[in-house]
């Protein structure tokens, strides 16, 4: 009998899990792909918003400038790379510079500190590359940015390693409520938990009506994306948002933490977790960017790819006890990146109201490193190399990723399974060849350590498979 | 300190490094990030090379070998599995491999010979879904010829440049089933050859003026989608037709990789993406060479070859100082159908009698004159009955011409000039 | 008349074969475009090169190249006999490893040294 079952492994779940692992619970995560942060966590803007954007009394806007300050300290404890770079919401009408006006009272309100209306040539000289038609800005200096992937893989890591079960390829099937919980059932067999999380992004709407009647219903809304390569890195320096709209905070434009420039995203209404991209969204957000930064150049991407919101009818996040002991935590679209820690921090207040104890534990421990060879100085390089000479193999050269860092994430308490399951933990093939050159070591280092060969290894999730077979019959021929 | 480092162990740097050793040059040493020397000969398996320099028909490997054994009579230091990763504009050279650990290194001159890599579905933003099963020809070649692995059974292949080419044959030839090539322009980017015997001879329909305009498939490519494009590259709806297969193989052009030359303040050509250089290969920072697809593109390695050994002399003569100084430089502009030259400048009294300039028209040009012109003067003319983009053009301009120009030279292609 | 692309070097010439005239070739600009043109036409033949299983040297695979041209319509069965042979390192370039492909009296041979 677990104390809690949290169902996905997404920002959202593993920002729960982190925090309930201070506890003396007994707790699991479900994750029903191969692997954590492999939804919309991986594919979405990666800002830590400062909070102006939520309608105040939302759980949004209570919930957003909570989180971005709980970011802040969660990224340096955990080593999550975190850029405190700021952002602006730019004019280029006086309707604009009202809806700035309206911004600058939301975030005056929420709580947001230092916000400051700037003329668009405040603006420019801040970042000098925006449009000469801008005429006005909000700044928010408490924006950032980070690496989403690395955030929830983080949060789930310190979770495992302070004692949270995590059950990957496990997909909820039904729910059942039994005496004094739930019985969950898995395409891995039943688990019986006092509690339930439903932390499942995109498919909350469906493991909620396992539980309960619906309540709310999920509208998926598409957002497609260009990555740039480290040459358009500095094109700006700050997150350039326009006004938001109907469809959300718009096309951006953004420097990443690993040094591109992200530009995006549209917004598509999708039938489910469709995340192709279209010829007709990337031109709008081609378009739709050149307005705020027309330099941008386009010719440097390395990467469309795109991410599905999970919107609601409902508006603000579904946070709530929707049945005894299940809690949704659903509707988490944007800014549920930056929210996230707050999320979990609300949601340990609901399931204690609603009778789960929560004694902390006195061995909790919150810290975490990686060694980023790139990052290093020569001598701190040099001294790695001589002491673990792993480190002196470069695997991925656009990005300067050692064997070593491969090696490390494969001992982690969360391993990696696939090419981009590498990719997301040390960065290998994320540069601008795209794996073309370090794709066939990366195989070749996973087989050797997980004893599997090359035509077992996978792109990413179950199923996208890389190779048929063996040429010239060799043993795995097909 | 090195007399020279050369940074890659390919054709290019293989070349170099030898031709520098054989003017002179004695503590030289080879970086050279792989396992092996050869670079992306070791997995060019097909045959071909070395019809120029070798005057026989060999494979990538057997090509590699031969320069290979060439360095192992003489002293030239190689240190492979190490990766370069930055160097000075003072020549230090910082480096770092498993069992060289990390270590800077300074030399007299340095020749860059990184190569090139390929450009992938993000440069090009091909839409639709991100299954697996989408490789560069190049990433695929390697799965095939060196690991041994096949990766798939039912393949389209976008881009019709050589390695697009020989990846149709060789994928058919190891099992797999190659339903079309597809050309965005109306031309093939390849050799002619190739596209006789890597698709005639397997019948394997090449759609020129066609692009992928959807990929479609969640975990793995299921179907891609052809469209034919009009005159300004854009997808014509109404055309499409859908091709089941597993998987899409990318040629879709080469990028020299200059991460280095960036690095260390060199100044670059963004018609080439390779460094600016001079008739004898040196780059803007002196001591600097740079050779082979690091310089730009070549479609023959017995070419690169020629180059390297150009860059390795000159490095040679840089070091032991018989360089001749004081150069009047001509800026080599491009003229009408001309898309880039190289070298960029010439400095006439460097030259030694004849100075090679390799260049590619930006059309395909029938019966046409090369012309090389110096303000009103025409200094030379080339007769050609057929240039096309994806063949490099070489001619040779004699240091007498050279030193007539009064300003800088202009190539430029004049066609239905000849007959 | 027939206009041939031809494929001895990377040059391409275009070539005019006169089967009419004891397969005359034209647009040549060696004379091993000649004898392409004539061969071409009468008996086609291709260098075939592939791989074949190594164990114990650098890569599980080694490259290997038909010594001589072998007729064209032979290719994929010359390819499907180097299923199942397997190396052992050490390798030298030249090796024959697999003599007398389809009793053309032409060998598989190895391409590098393994």
């Amino acid at each position: 009998m677990y104390d809690v079952l949290i169902i996905g492994c997404g920002i959202t779940g593993a920002a729960t899990a982190f925090h309930l692992s201070r506890y003396r619970l007994k707790t699991a995560i479900l994750e029903r792909e191969n692997d954590v942060a492999d939804g919309t966590t991986k594919a979405n803007s990666a800002i830590l918003h400062a909070g102006y954007d939520p309608e105040p009394g939302t759980l949004m806007a209570k919930l957003n400038v909570r989180g971005a300050a709980l970011a802040k300290e969660l990224c340096a404890q955990l080593d999550v790379p975190y850029q405190p770079c700021g952002s602006f919401v730019l004019a280029f009408s006086p309707q604009d510079e009202a809806t700035l006006q309206d911004l600058f009272r939301r975030g005056q309100a929420n709580g947001v500190p230092e916000l400051r209306l700037l003329t668009g040539e405040e603006a420019r000289a801040m970042d000098p590359n925006l449009s000469e038609q801008v005429t006005a800005a909000l700044y928010a200096p408490t924006a950032a940015i980070c690496s989403p992937w690395e955030y929830c893989l983080a949060l789930a890591e310190t979770a495992v390693r302070n004692g949270t079960e995590l059950h990957l390829r496990t997909a909820v099937t039904g729910l059942e409520p039994v005496e004094g919980g739930w019985l969950v059932h898995t395409n891995q067999g039943d688990f019986r938990s006092r509690y339930v999380i439903n932390a499942a992004g995109v498919s909350a709407q469906a493991v909620h009506e396992m539980a309960a009647p619906t309540t709310f219903v999920i509208h998926p809304s598409r957002g497609q994306y260009y990555l740039l390569d480290k040459s358009e890195g500095d094109r700006v320096k700050h997150v350039i948002f326009q006004c938001p709209g109907p469809n959300g905070k718009g096309v951006l434009v953004a420097p990443t933490v690993h040094g591109n420039l992200i530009v995006g995203p549209n917004a598509d209404p999708v039938p489910d977790e469709d995340v192709g991209t279209t010829a007709e969204g990337l031109n709008f957000v081609r378009t739709t960017a050149q307005k705020s930064v027309p330099s941008v150049n386009f010719r440097e991407s390395i990467r469309n790819f795109s991410g599905v919101r999970s919107s609601t009818n409902r508006g603000d996040f579904v946070i709530e006890m929707a049945a005894p002991h299940f809690l949704d935590l659903a509707g988490i679209c944007s800014p549920g990146l930056t929210a996230a820690p707050a999320i979990a921090e609300y949601a340990a207040e609901l399931l204690a109201g609603d009778g789960l104890a929560l004694e902390e534990k006195p061995d909790f421990f919150c810290q975490r490193r990686r060694v980023r060879f790139h990052d290093l100085s020569p001598a701190e390089k040099a001294k790695l190399v001589a002491e673990h000479p792993a480190y002196g193999r470069v695997i991925c050269r656009c990005e300067t990723v050692t064997e070593g860092e491969i090696l490390e994430a494969l001992r982690g308490p969360i391993p990696p399974c696939s090419v981009d399951g590498v990719k997301r933990r040390v960065g290998a093939g994320m540069g601008r060849c795209q794996g073309g050159f370090c794709g066939p070591r990366v195989v070749e280092i996973l087989c050797r350590e997980l004893g599997i060969t090359p035509d077992h290894m996978v792109q990413d999730k179950d199923g996208s498979w890389l190779l048929v077979g063996e040429t010239k019959g060799g043993n795995n021929h097909v | 300190m090195y007399d020279l480092i050369v940074i890659g162990g390919g054709p290019a740097g293989l070349a170099a490094a030898h031709a520098a050793w054989e003017k002179g040059l004695k503590h030289i040493l080879i970086v050279e990030r792989d396992k092996e020397l050869g670079g992306i000969l070791n997995q060019c398996i097909h045959n071909g090379f070395g019809l120029h320099y070798f005057k026989e028909e060999l494979t990538g490997p057997e090509y590699a070998g031969r320069f290979i054994h060439m360095l192992e009579d003489t002293g030239v230091e190689v240190l492979l599995d190490t990766m370069v990763l930055t160097i000075t504009s003072d020549r230090q050279v910082h480096m770092v491999g498993k069992s060289t650990g990390y270590r800077v290194e300074e030399a007299k001159a340095i020749i860059l010979a990184m190569g090139c890599r390929e450009r992938t579905r993000g440069a090009i933003a091909i839409p639709g879904q991100r299954p697996a099963g989408i490789f560069t020809a190049g990433a695929a070649q390697r799965y095939v010829n060196m690991e041994g692995y096949l990766p798939g059974r039912r393949v389209v292949i976008l881009g019709s440049g050589d390695i697009g080419l020989i990846m149709a044959r060789r994928m058919t030839l190891e099992g797999a089933k190659v339903l079309a090539c597809v050309e965005v322009m109306p031309y093939s980017g390849g050799l002619n050859r190739n596209i006789v015997q890597c698709l005639h001879d397997y019948d394997i329909p090449l759609y020129l003026s066609h692009t992928v305009t959807d990929i479609r498939g969640r975990n793995r490519v299921e179907q891609v989608v052809v469209s034919k494009v009009d005159n300004r590259r854009q997808p014509i709806p109404g055309t499409e037709m859908v091709f089941d297969c597993d998987t899409l193989l990318l040629s879709v052009g080469l990028i020299p990789e200059n991460e280095l030359t960036r690095q260390a303040g060199i100044r670059m050509d963004p018609r080439t993406n390779g460094a600016v250089v001079y008739e004898n290969m040196e780059t803007s920072l002196p001591g600097v060479f740079a050779c082979g697809n690091v310089a730009h593109v070549h479609d023959l390695v017995d070419f690169v070859t020629a180059e390297s050994q150009r860059a390795g002399r000159a490095a040679a003569d840089y070091v032991l100082g018989a360089a001749p100084s004081s150069d009047s430089v001509l800026e080599v502009n491009n003229g009408d159908g001309v898309t880039y030259t190289v070298p960029q400048h010439i400095r006439p009294n460097r030259v030694e009698k004849n100075c090679d300039l390799f260049f590619r028209v930006n059309r395909i040009c029938k019966n046409s004159e090369i012309l090389v012109t110096s303000g009103a003067q025409t200094i030379a003319k080339f007769p050609r009955e057929h240039m096309a983009p994806g063949e490099m053009e070489h001619i040779v301009l004699p240091r007498v011409l050279l030193e007539r120009a009064q300003e800088d030279i202009t190539v430029s292609i004049q066609e239905g000039a000849s007959k | 008349m027939k206009e041939l692309i031809c494929i001895v070097c990377p040059k391409g010439c275009h070539l005019k074969v006169d089967e009419t005239n004891d397969y005359k070739v034209t647009g040549n600009g060696c004379p091993r475009g000649e004898e392409y043109g004539k061969i071409e036409l009468t008996h086609p033949t291709r260098v075939v090169t592939s791989t074949v299983q190594c164990s114990g040297g650098a890569h599980p695979r080694c490259p290997v190249k038909t010594s001589a041209p072998i007729p064209k319509e032979l290719i994929l069965q010359a390819v499907r006999c180097l299923d199942g042979v397997k190396l052992t390192a050490p390798v030298h370039t030249g090796d024959v490893v697999v003599p007398n492909i389809c009793g053309t009296g032409v060998h598989f041979i190895a391409t590098r040294d393994l």
